[in-house]
């Protein structure tokens, strides 16, 4: 099971409200289930409902994960007024069969949801996800 | 003149699981052309019905973004190592 430092869910929340009304994205890196790492990404689109995580950032984040040895466990990103599961567009363009897919949902602000998702060939399975 | 090209994970089972090929290009155009040889199935992958490449998928030359260069018909030379990163993304509504 994906373990979460309750310090990272924190971090996707403030990341999540600093960008509403846009989404934000980012990605949790580390070692077997466990993440060590935070990746806050530039979301590229200026659309409330939309996310395009910056390419060049992507790509400087993918090298560094190459460097450190850790590995892309979960890719989230933030639904600042929709629930916490993943649209038809985010099943369509979920290209990481083996990342979690995490959404944040701010649809009611003083209690954020946050839910794991396995999306593999357009099919999806929510995944349980362990904060410490 | 062949170029190094990185696969990513969703795209090897078109490669038998390879995640670095290499194939010959002057432009990544050839180099794709190259590749669909090599790999049928890939350039559908990567190009839309046009022969453009795809929006969600970000494609680079040693560190430089194609986009920012000139796209399909940017040169490649000898040694050049090509990276292909599906992009992440996401929304409700196309």
């Amino acid at each position: 099971m994906l373990t979460i430092p309750k310090k990272f869910v924190d971090d996707m929340i403030d990341h999540a409200k600093s960008e509403s009304p846009l989404e934000c994205c980012g990605i949790l890196a580390g070692k077997e289930e466990t993440v060590t790492h935070i990746y806050k990404m530039k979301n590229t689109e200026n659309d409330p409902d939309k996310y395009f995580m910056e390419p060049k950032e992507q790509f400087v984040a993918i090298k560094d994960m190459r460097a450190k040895g850790i590995d892309m466990l979960a890719i989230y990103h933030s639904h600042p007024h929709s629930p916490a599961r993943p649209s038809g567009v985010d099943i369509k363009l979920a290209f990481y069969p083996d990342a979690i897919y995490i959404i944040v949902s701010l649809m009611d602000a003083a209690k954020p949801v946050i839910k794991g998702f396995l999306i593999k060939e357009g099919k999806v399975e929510e995944t349980a996800i362990k904060i410490n | 003149m062949p170029v190094k090209v990185k696969i990513p994970t969703p795209l090897r089972k078109l490669t038998a699981n390879k995640g670095e090929v290499e194939v010959d290009g002057k432009t990544i155009g050839e180099m794709i052309e190259n590749l669909e040889k090599s790999y049928p199935g890939l350039k559908e992958r990567l190009c839309d019905e046009a022969g453009a490449i795809r929006r969600f998928v970000n494609v680079y030359i040693n560190e430089e973004d194609i986009r920012f260069m000139q796209g399909k018909d940017t040169s490649l030379k000898d040694g050049d190592e090509v990276s292909i990163i599906p992009a992440i993304a996401g929304g409700n509504i196309n």
